[in-house]
Parts: structure tokens; C-alpha cells; sequence
């Protein structure tokens, strides 16, 4: 299908972002457009003006500084998979990218087009999750930080308000030998996850002191399993924390899967993802 | 109010396989309805139109994108490549050819996309193994070939090309 009429504004700097979308309460910010764009054209959504975001300067880069990684929003995919500083301190991320979508759609789609439109079975929301990551909102009244645990608020729903732009991701450097992985299955390759989960946690011995287990596909947006983190923290088997699973998720049927097929994925996926951190 | 007042409406101006074109584009219109309906240029396909099926695969200042999921307004100052481009300048004509001698295309409506697809990864991966290959081409719906005559030809091509490369130094 075609998109419906839509006005279109490409401003140069964020202050005229913020002017516009004060003046038209339903614009759209465009950003890589992946999602965005099939929208119009399946008419699932009809703003009266989009802004595309892409002229702007400076919202693309990724810096580390006082142990913190921050990524521009407008970052695209297939950058944040070749940045030589994303592989060597969040590998978790670079593990996720590729299984965004297709390559195609990688050179388009940003991480903060990702997470800002929250769908629950794509792969960055669920990584920022289990990365501790904090999200900087920009409006005319100044910039405010949100954490991952306040930013998911519901399906394809976030805190972010509608005169807010998210300008950077911000993530703590994960602790000296800190491990990380990554998995989801999927019917074909680059399909929306059936059920994902990115993992980050430190080891000692045989022992987990700290452990983050972010699902996505499961919910209305990603979820931290944080019995079955807890039941490995206190050294029980795979076995007891695949069980306790159930208490930490409650994923709905889609058209393929029942919920019981989903939690039996998820817990299939916390039996690999967990033996493939070493 | 006039069309380009509101921003229903935009000039653009780009670089479309070499020659520099400045049009007036509604908002609306992606990038593959302005190749094909205003350029003229229907070697680009449209197939499902939400960025699935990869039939309107194009190159966008080097690199490929769906044109259904870009606009045609965001392509203003950008270089766009087509199939009828990549064909004109024979960047892909040993792999049309192998596409040709290995049956790999019957329809042939997914193949400008396949083509584009398969051009991007040999120029990020002169050695692609078979896996790597379907990786890439899993964007890239077809329906006739069942894909090994397609999976076959890009590998075929990426050894004769390395083989090549291998000789002249």
C-alpha cells in the first residue's frame, strides 16, 4: 500500500526539532525509517508531519568517557556492529546486531529509532536492558535521564514524551571480566524474535555474583527474569532456574506459538545462552 | 496555500545511476514508486511494500536500502544506484551471468533485489561461505528457485573473482 499524505520537515538542529513538534501535537520523528516508513505505507499510522532527524549533527557517534560508553541515537545498526569499541566493551551488542532484521535494513535502522518505538521482540531494547543502560531525553526545557528500568512502559509504549527527543544511550562499562550472550529463535534468519535473551553477568569460579537476564518476546516490552537470575546467583542448577522461570514470565500465545511453547523456548534459550558465557 | 508551502511537497536533487536529477516529490512517495513512476526506471521492484521481501533492494550513497522503507524526499543530495546502473556500469555482470547459467532466476521479479544484495556482500566479503551467503540473502525473498541455484551462482562468482585476484598479484 501507499502512505497517505504527510507533510515533511528535515530541520538542522535540535532547538527547531523541538519547535516543531510543539506545533504539531501528531508528527512523527524519522529517523532510519524501517519501522516507521512500513507503517505509512500499511497506514497503520498517519501523522500530519514527519521530521526527519537525519540532518542533524553530532547525534551519531559513539564515545566513551568516566567508564561510561554513550551511542548517539542516530546510530545505525551496521555501525554499531562494526564499532571496534562496541565489540571490545559491549560485546553483548555487538553479539545482538546481527541478528537485527537483514542487511538491507541494518544500514538504515538507528538504536534510537529501535528503542523509542519499543516493539517487544526487537533485539536493542532487550540488550539496554540487561546492560543497565539510561536513555537522555532532549526538549526545549533541557535535557532528563531516564533508566532502562523507568523507560519501557508498555507495548510500543515508552517515557519518552511527545516533545522529547531521544538524543543518546548511555551504558556503565560492564565489570572487568564481565560475559555476556546473546541468542533468540526465530523461524527464518532476520524475522522478529519468537522469544530472545541478552545476558550480561560476571563469573567467579564456578559462581555467578551478578546476573542479568533480559527477555524479549515474552511481554509487552523486555523483562528481567529475576528468580531464575537469583536461583543461579545462589549456585542452584540450570534445571531449578529453567523452572522458575515460569514465575518471572508470562509470555502471551501469537499466531504460531502457545504460552507454554514460548516459556519452553525461553527456557531453552536460558539453558544456552548461560553455557555459552565463558 | 500551495503544496510546497505546507511541506506536502519538496524539490529534491540527486545523482541516479551518474546523471543528476531535480524533481518536485510529494512527501508521501518512497523511493522506489519515485524510480519507477517518475524516472521511468522499473528494473526496481515493488513486492510487499513494508520492507519484507527485499524486491526493491537499491544502492543509497553505497550502501543498499529497501526503497519502499526510504522516501523519496529523504534521498535529496544522495547518490541512488538501480539495477539498470549496476548494469550499465558492469559492476554485476559476472554475476548476472552465473545467475543465468545457473538457472537462478525464473520469474526473475526478486533478481534486481538478489543482485544488489549480492554485489554489497562480495564487497564486504570476497569469500563468503555458503552460510554467510544465505545470511545475506535472507532479505531477499524468491519464490520460484528454492534458492540453491541463487546460493550456488554468489559462490561461484566470489571464487572466480578471488581466483582472479589471486593470479593477477
Amino acid at each position: 500500500m501507499k502512505a497517505s499524505e504527510v507533510g515533511y520537515a528535515k530541520p538542522a538542529s535540535l532547538p527547531e526539532v523541538f519547535a516543531l513538534l510543539e506545533k504539531n501535537e501528531d508528527a512523527r520523528l524519522l529517523a532510519g525509517g524501517q519501522s516507521l516508513i512500513a507503517g505509512l505505507n500499511m497506514r497503520l499510522s498517519n501523522p500530519t508531519l514527519l521530521i526527519d532527524i537525519n540532518g542533524i549533527a553530532g547525534l551519531n557517534t559513539i564515545t566513551e568517557s568516566g567508564g561510561t560508553i554513550r551511542i548517539g541515537a542516530l546510530t545505525r545498526h551496521l555501525d554499531l556492529g562494526a564499532s571496534p569499541l562496541i565489540a571490545a566493551k559491549l560485546p553483548l551488542i555487538a553479539k545482538a546486531v546481527p541478528h537485527i532484521a537483514h542487511m538491507a535494513i541494518r544500514n538504515r535502522g538507528t538504536i534510537g529509532g529501535s528503542l523509542a518505538l519499543s516493539d517487544p521482540a526487537t533485539e536493542l531494547p532487550a540488550c539496554c536492558l540487561a546492560l543497565n543502560a539510561t536513555m537522555t531525553a532532549a526538549s526545549s526545557k533541557g535535557e532528563r535521564k531516564i533508566p532502562v528500568k523507568t523507560f519501557f512502559k508498555g507495548l510500543f509504549e515508552t517515557d519518552l514524551k511527545q516533545n522529547e527527543v531521544l538524543t543518546a544511550i548511555e551504558i556503565p562499562l560492564p565489570a572487568a571480566g564481565s560475559l555476556s550472550g546473546f541468542s533468540e529463535l526465530v523461524r527464518r534468519h532476520g524475522d522478529y524474535a519468537i522469544v530472545g535473551l541478552a545476558a550480561q553477568g560476571v563469573r567467579k569460579g564456578s559462581s555467578w555474583s551478578q546476573l542479568n537476564l533480559s527477555y524479549f518476546g515474552v511481554g509487552d516490552h523486555p523483562v528481567l527474569a529475576a528468580n531464575a537470575s537469583e536461583a543461579l546467583l545462589a549456585d542452584k542448577s540450570m534445571a531449578d532456574a529453567q523452572a522458575v522461570l515460569a514465575s518471572d514470565l508470562s509470555p502471551s500465545e501469537d499466531a504460531e506459538n502457545s504460552a507454554a511453547t514460548k516459556l519452553h523456548f525461553a527456557r531453552v534459550l536460558l539453558g544456552r545462552v548461560v553455557a555459552s558465557m565463558s | 496555500m500551495n503544496r510546497q508551502a505546507t511541506n506536502l511537497e519538496r524539490n529534491i536533487t540527486l545523482t541516479v545511476n551518474g546523471e543528476r536529477v531535480t524533481r518536485s516529490v510529494a512527501a508521501r512517495m518512497h523511493l522506489v514508486d519515485f524510480l519507477r513512476e517518475t524516472l521511468g526506471l522499473t528494473g526496481s521492484h515493488l513486492g510487499c511494500e513494508h520492507g519484507v521481501c527485499g524486491a526493491c533492494t537499491i544502492r543509497v550513497d553505497g550502501l543498499t536500502v529497501r526503497g519502499c522503507l526510504m522516501l523519496a524526499v529523504q534521498a535529496d543530495g544522495a547518490t541512488v544506484e538501480t539495477i539498470e546502473g549496476l548494469t550499465d556500469s558492469s559492476k554485476a555482470a559476472d554475476l548476472q551471468e552465473e545467475f543465468l547459467n545457473r538457472n537462478a532466476l525464473q520469474c526473475g521479479y526478486c533478481t534486481p533485489g538478489m543482485l544488489m544484495t549480492a554485489v554489497e556482500l562480495l564487497d564486504r566479503n570476497a569469500k563468503p561461505t555458503r552460510e554467510e551467503i544465505r545470511d545475506a540473502i535472507s532479505g531477499n525473498y524468491c519464490r520460484c528457485t528454492g534458492y540453491h541455484a541463487i546460493v550456488d551462482a554468489i559462490e561461484t562468482v566470489a571464487k572466480s573473482r578471488s581466483s582472479k585476484k589471486g593470479t593477477a598479484s
